[in-house]
């Protein structure tokens, strides 16, 4: 970045001299993330109970966790909730952010467009740890969503949606799905908003059909926040730790446990503190990972359309 | 642009002007398609505003009531004795107090931080300021779990554990991280001849944040603390590895602890639950045009 030019070469204090603006962040960071981040990573090389003095162990913690049967549950119940938290969300709510915009905006007015997206998003306001116990009032075995089936003549339907092993995640992913939907629907909507009539209005005169015109124009204008969205979105996914531990503290057996559910578990109920570190260590790298790939991709990709 | 988001004008279609295209979708979608894909909307918004009336209707709802009609029947009568049941006994006023003093606290306080690192970034433009960002930027990525643990150690050690302020602290570098690149960006794209015009007067650094970014930045922070309340007021992890005692209690932590307890029959659950979304439902009657723009969208440009 070049340093912004003096105002007709007239020297001023307001040309340099601004890094003193930046110490108290960089260091209540410094306190917050970095020195903790590293004294983690550290710790994922000894056994520690957390009161005793840590012990050196090498890679041994990280070692274990390939054979670790609550650790690669973690992970692939993280990858199935890949799914609920950023595909169904992104294509459903893209979906919906263009029929708001483009149909129920013209055709019943901006008003009733406003209502529906405020609807969809709602959920998104709330903690997810309070939609957890509203999901967890609903599907317990006489709940409301077995009633429901039961009156619509659907009983053969009802099950125990968080206690069968089979099911849980499933149960866990459906409120996922309707916790997430808002926040790409309104990404999007603003982003429509934000786009160029023109090239819609041209669409429409080359005969472009309202289905083409969403594939060929809308999705390739608004691309920057569909990247956002899911970029956010893949992160959240491996952080997601409130919803499990209200809905099923990973239970039945692994069947939801979730990277963070178990190094929570390993710091703070089996004094496991090594070990949770590690695997804090292992999900802060992948999450780096696919933040630095991410956003290589995105550079790249504006690099070759720019030139 | 971020710019957007804080002095947009929603470019709204305008819907009494008739342009070619609308009749051109007219034609293609009828009156009976267009109604028919508008019942669909509406069904599809019913079934995600379901779980709250019926946690609504169950919170209001006497425990007999419940066991003999059911989670779907309407209350026989109203009652206030299970909110009022779970409110004693997580002492939910208290929650409630917790919360709003931590999240205010931490929105002042966190875009105050934001504003001055995005000052030495976006306006100062400091040596390397596109790499401190991306660095600042790791505070919003790392999972909790990568500092918690340390974290407790130093709070328990210096004091601070099971104290509002050790949470006020962590979430003020959060939420800092983000609005460093929100207000950053901004403030990038702030009018050259006005800090030209500064120069000219001699104004000094202190002088040109208070006198004149600040008052010219006015919505983009007011947006800023708003989102970073609420964020703050949703957090979960955090709060309730720190807040350990009843009294500290943040509202996420008062409703998700006493899940499973016997003392909470299944209408003090709904009722938890019911005042749990309330607040977030008054915040989004507040601030619906903020929140339903979207702080993300467009500020990666």
């Amino acid at each position: 970045m070049l340093p912004r030019k003096a105002a007709r070469g007239r020297k001023s204090s307001l040309d340099r001299g601004y890094w003193v603006f930046l110490l108290p962040g960089l260091v209540m960071f410094l306190i917050i993330i970095v020195v903790p981040f590293l004294v983690t990573i550290a710790v994922s090389f000894t056994k520690w109970n957390g009161v005793q003095a840590p012990k050196w162990v090498g890679v041994n913690n990280y070692a274990n966790l390939i054979n670790d049967p609550y650790f690669v549950a973690s992970f692939q119940n993280t990858f199935s909730l890949l799914i609920a938290m950023v595909f169904i969300p992104t294509i459903l709510g893209l979906l919906l952010a263009a029929l708001l915009y483009s149909f129920v905006s013209r055709r019943f007015g901006s008003r009733t467009a406003s209502f529906f997206r405020a609807g969809f998003y709602l959920p998104q306001v709330m903690p997810v740890a309070v939609a957890g116990v509203v999901w967890g009032w609903i599907l317990t075995p006489d709940g409301a969503l077995n009633s429901i089936l039961q009156g619509a003549g659907l009983g053969v339907l009802a099950q125990n949606w968080l206690g069968n092993p089979d099911i849980a995640l499933f149960s866990v992913m459906g409120m996922m799905v309707w916790f997430q939907l808002g926040f790409p629907l309104v990404i999007f909507f603003t982003a429509l908003q934000r786009m160029d009539q023109s090239i819609l209005e041209a669409a429409a005169l080359d005969g472009a059909s309202g289905w083409q015109t969403f594939l060929h124009v809308t999705v390739h204008q608004i691309r920057p926040e569909i990247f956002v969205v899911v970029l956010m979105t893949t992160i959240a996914t491996f952080k997601v730790f409130a919803q499990v531990f209200v809905l099923t503290r990973g239970g039945p057996g692994t069947a939801t446990y979730v990277p963070s559910y178990y190094t929570y578990l390993n710091f703070f109920q089996k004094d496991q503190v090594g070990v949770g570190s590690a695997v804090a260590t292992i999900v802060t790298l992948v999450v780096l990972a696919v933040a630095v790939v991410f956003i290589n991709f995105q550079a790249r990709r504006d690099l070759a359309e720019d030139s | 642009m971020a710019t957007s988001i804080a002095s947009e004008q929603p470019n709204v279609p305008e819907t009494g002007r008739p342009t070619r295209k609308l009749r051109m979708r007219s034609r293609v979608l009828g009156g009976i398609e267009a109604y028919g894909i508008l019942i669909g909307l509406i069904a599809l918004v019913v079934v995600m505003l379901s779980p709250f009336v019926i946690i609504a209707i169950n919170a209001v709802k006497t425990p007999t009531d419940l066991a003999a009609n059911g989670a779907l029947s309407l209350p026989q009568n109203l009652t206030l004795n299970n909110m009022v049941a779970f409110w004693n006994a997580v002492d939910f006023g208290g929650a409630l107090r917790n919360s709003f003093v931590i999240s205010l606290c931490v929105a002042i306080l966190a875009t105050t931080l934001s504003l001055l690192n995005a000052f030495a970034l976006g306006i100062g433009r400091v040596r390397g300021a596109v790499w401190l960002l991306v660095f600042f930027m790791l505070a919003n990525i790392l999972p909790n779990e990568a500092i918690v643990y340390p974290l407790y150690y130093m709070a328990k050690f210096v004091g601070l554990y099971n104290t509002q302020l050790s949470v006020i602290i962590m979430f003020t570098v959060i939420q800092s991280a983000f609005g460093t690149y929100f207000l950053a960006s901004v403030m990038r794209a702030f009018p050259k001849e006005i800090l030209d015009a500064a120069k000219v007067d001699g104004c000094g650094k202190i002088q040109l944040l208070v006198r004149v970014v600040v008052p010219m930045m006015g919505p983009s922070l007011a947006v800023l603390m708003v989102f970073a309340f609420i964020w703050t007021w949703n957090e979960f992890y955090l709060p309730m590895v720190f807040l350990v005692s009843n009294s500290q209690y943040t509202v996420p932590v008062a409703v998700a602890m006493t899940q499973g307890q016997h003392m909470m029959n299944e209408s003090q659950v709904a009722a938890s639950a019911l005042l749990g979304v309330l607040p977030c439902i008054l915040f989004f009657l507040l601030f619906q045009r903020t929140l339903t723009r979207g702080i993300y969208a467009g500020s990666d440009r």
